[in-house]
């Protein structure tokens, strides 16, 4: 049977056929490419700052973790490193992407398994996340905020307010920009305060209820071992019990400095891949608000200041002639890179994002290779579903937490 | 209007009979379609409330008119009929579902004098009636010669034959407390105020007939032979405009239907809950009507609170838990009847 392209459950454009026997899977066979936008070879066409964009269109719901692969690849490359206070903000909004991915991939797997409120309230505290995403870089998806050598600019001082309209009356519009008064900083300190009250709403739909855990108890096991083989990474390896983060095995800006636990399930099943997710969006908010306390106290610049990186200040380049040469060089032919290959990983909300990148010292990359935990988690999908019922399949559609901007690149 | 008169009574009887039956008819069958037409705007309020969103509100005046739009909009969309499809049983399908639901209607009481045929085995006709409904799915599943809607046809099958007998059984422990296949006395036997409600005695049959109802009427949890994320729209995937429209509204009846059947036959019918002052001042039909409206509520919020089973836990719920809680039950009411003579008293 054919499921896909155009299928309510498929997340995307996700083909898959599949043998049935009555209900009961025998095969599955994941057809993927129908998303495919060549990523990875427009990035080695352009120079390296200019390929950023095309980065939050890949896992297009963990958009800044994508962004941080990359230009922490070029960073290390050209061995220059973000002042403390960009390292900070990058990995506040690591979390807040993760929270964003989370909550997408928890409403979406509810609405697979057909609770569909949970998908609601998901979407309302999304909204909240994706206004941070705007206040900071102007975009509510597509942030192109990370730079190499820091961030785009320093966090707003203040939030955008609702506008008065005539579908909105006083009182709702004060509640609404209650939170938006102060800055960028205190209106994610008010959703931390109140996002693990949300969390706890999702989980009384959800984690104590029977029919939901009929439909993900026991639901596509994966051991250890399999997982480990398979190259599952993120909570598709740590709901099989394998305690695996990038984010304390291999610390990266300023993970070592944080306080947060790295949940771990038991069973490996769909159930357990859930709970863990749900842990982690708490230990996300830990994490954000650690970030906050920090960024509130400390300011400072946000990017390395090298004239031959970094874009320069308008201002500068209207009475100086050098700005207004870098500023073209820069955004002209970029900059070139030594030779060399690096990796650079990020804990992405879906596991090990990596970007593997090759120069041959010119102002582009020889070779891009992204590293995307979906695809291996995709190319599991028929061990996963064996002998399972179609029902089920769309159960591990969910908690393999596909998007295809990542498997088809 | 005399003239009216005297050409209606020089008609011969049968004549009479029919036109007057007639006249109910349409008199029951018009406020139900509309009925019907309103329980598709008050779900989508209802559970648009609940999902902190607003839901219709562009079609008149807080979006009131929605129904009418979205039949007009059916009305005038294209009948599409696959091309391998069995035409014949592809049409019929949708009226397969449809007559059985409406047909239904005929032996609900709405009070005691205000019922089309008052049936000493009405209950009988109702049973035999809501289970014919599911041919519909069936055939629509069968003509549709897609795979989805096969899928959904078969679930549909399976399905209802767990939770046809769990129903049955439910009914039967109604015919032993009431000791009446007929509504009304089913209803009558009920006076007296709320604690004279088979609510009390027989609520887990309250449970499994309402649970059951949800089932067969394919609604959340139950919607496997919908099941919209997994085999898309399941037995109606093929289906469109008029006919897809017919399916919906089969649905919707057949849910208004199990909401009066349940308020008839656990909760008192169209008794007031108090045989006091201000409860009695209401009329009737009011606390019916009233009371298969909170019926209705409690269908919808189970579908915005609850996930889909999966089609064999249905199976297993329905086998397992529903049929021995029936029977159970029926044993515990047969040994309280057995009993009433030497000094328990039933109700």
């Amino acid at each position: 049977m054919n499921f896909g392209p155009q299928h309510p459950a498929a997340h995307g454009v996700l083909r898959l056929v599949m043998e049935l026997d009555g209900e009961v899977i025998e095969r599955i066979d994941p057809h993927i490419g129908l998303l495919h936008r060549a990523t990875e070879k427009l990035a080695e066409s352009k120079p390296f700052n200019q390929s950023i964009g095309y980065m939050d269109r890949l896992d297009y719901v963990s958009m800044m973790c994508n962004e941080h692969a990359y230009v922490m690849a070029i960073e290390k490359l050209l061995g220059v490193s973000p002042p403390i206070r960009a390292q900070y903000i990058r990995v506040m909004f690591d979390e807040i992407t993760r929270i964003l991915n989370h909550l997408l991939w928890l409403g979406a797997h509810g609405l697979d398994i057909g609770a569909m409120t949970v998908f609601l309230y998901c979407f309302r505290e999304r909204e909240d996340l994706m206004d941070c995403y705007e206040a900071a870089s102007g975009a509510r998806m597509h942030a192109t905020y990370y730079r190499p050598g820091g961030v785009y600019r320093d966090l707003p001082d203040t939030m955008p307010q609702y506008e008065p309209s005539k579908f909105r009356s006083k009182g709702k519009l004060a509640d609404l920009n209650a939170t938006r008064q102060g800055s960028l900083l205190d209106f994610i300190w008010a959703f931390t305060e109140r996002f693990p009250g949300c969390v706890d709403d999702y989980e009384t739909l959800l984690t104590e209820n029977r029919i939901w855990k009929q439909r993900t108890v026991d639901i596509a096991i994966v051991p250890p071992e399999t997982a480990l083989a398979r190259g599952f990474t993120g909570a598709m390896l740590r709901g099989s019990g394998i305690e695996w983060d990038l984010r304390k095995k291999q610390p990266y800006e300023v993970y070592d400095k944080l306080d947060f636990d790295i949940p771990v399930g038991t069973n490996g099943d769909c159930y357990d891949r859930y709970l863990c997710r749900v842990e982690e969006m708490r230990q996300s908010n830990r994490i954000v608000r650690q970030c906050v306390e920090w960024l509130r106290s400390n300011p400072g610049p946000v990017m390395i200041d090298d004239a031959k990186l970094i874009a320069p200040r308008r201002e500068t380049m209207k009475r100086d002639m050098e700005s207004l040469i870098h500023h073209f060089k820069l955004f002209t032919e970029g900059y070139c890179v030594k030779e060399g290959e690096v990796y650079a990983a990020v804990e992405a909300p879906k596991g090990e994002f990596g970007i593997y990148l090759i120069s041959d010292g010119a102002n582009k990359p020889y070779r891009l290779k992204i590293r995307a935990p979906g695809f291996a988690h995709l190319s599991a999908l028929d061990a996963m579903c064996r002998g399972h019922m179609l029902a089920d399949v769309v159960a591990v559609i969910g908690t393999q937490d596909i998007v295809f901007g990542e498997v088809d690149r | 209007m005399n003239w009216l008169w005297s050409t209606y009574a020089s008609l011969p009887f049968e004549l009479q009979v029919t036109i007057e039956s007639l006249i109910k008819i349409i008199a029951i069958l018009v406020p139900l379609l509309l009925c019907v037409a309103f329980m598709t705007y008050a779900e989508r309020k209802i559970i648009g409330y609940i999902q902190v969103r607003v839901g219709p509100n562009r079609v008149g005046p807080k979006g009131w008119f929605q129904p009418f739009a979205d039949v007009l909009k059916l009305l005038f969309k294209e009948i599409v009929i696959p091309s391998n499809a069995n035409r014949f049983l592809f049409l019929s399908a949708p009226i397969l579902s449809l007559a059985p639901a409406l047909a239904a209607w005929a032996v609900v009481p709405f009070t005691d004098t205000l019922v089309l045929a008052n049936l000493d085995a009405g209950l009988l006709y109702i049973l035999a009636l809501t289970s014919l409904g599911v041919y519909g799915v069936i055939v629509a599943g069968w003509a549709s010669n897609s795979k989805y809607a096969f899928l959904g046809a078969m679930r549909s099958a399976a399905q209802i034959v767990a939770y046809e007998i769990a129903m049955g059984f439910a009914l039967v422990g109604l015919l032993m407390a009431a000791g009446s296949l007929n509504l009304v006395q089913i209803v009558t036997a009920q006076t007296g105020g709320i604690h004279q409600w088979y609510l009390w005695p027989l609520f887990p049959l309250f449970l499994v007939y309402f649970i059951s109802g949800v089932a067969e009427t394919n609604r959340a949890p139950f919607d496997v032979a919908e099941g919209e994320s997994e085999i898309v729209a399941g037995f109606h995937v093929e289906y469109s405009g008029v006919t897809f429209a017919i399916f919906f509204m089969a649905e919707y009846a057949n849910m208004v239907l199990i909401a009066t059947l349940a308020v008839i036959m656990f909760l008192g019918g169209w008794h007031a809950p108090f045989d006091f002052a201000p409860f009695t001042w209401i009329p009737p039909i009011f606390w019916l009507l009233g009371k298969v409206a909170l019926m209705l509520f409690v269908f919808l919020w189970l579908r915005a609170t609850f996930p889909r089973y999966r089609y064999d836990q249905i199976m297993r719920l329905g086998w397992k838990v529903f049929i021995p809680v029936t029977l159970v039950w029926i044993t515990v009411i047969g040994v309280f009847r057995f009993l009433t003579p030497f000094g328990f008293i039933f109700q």
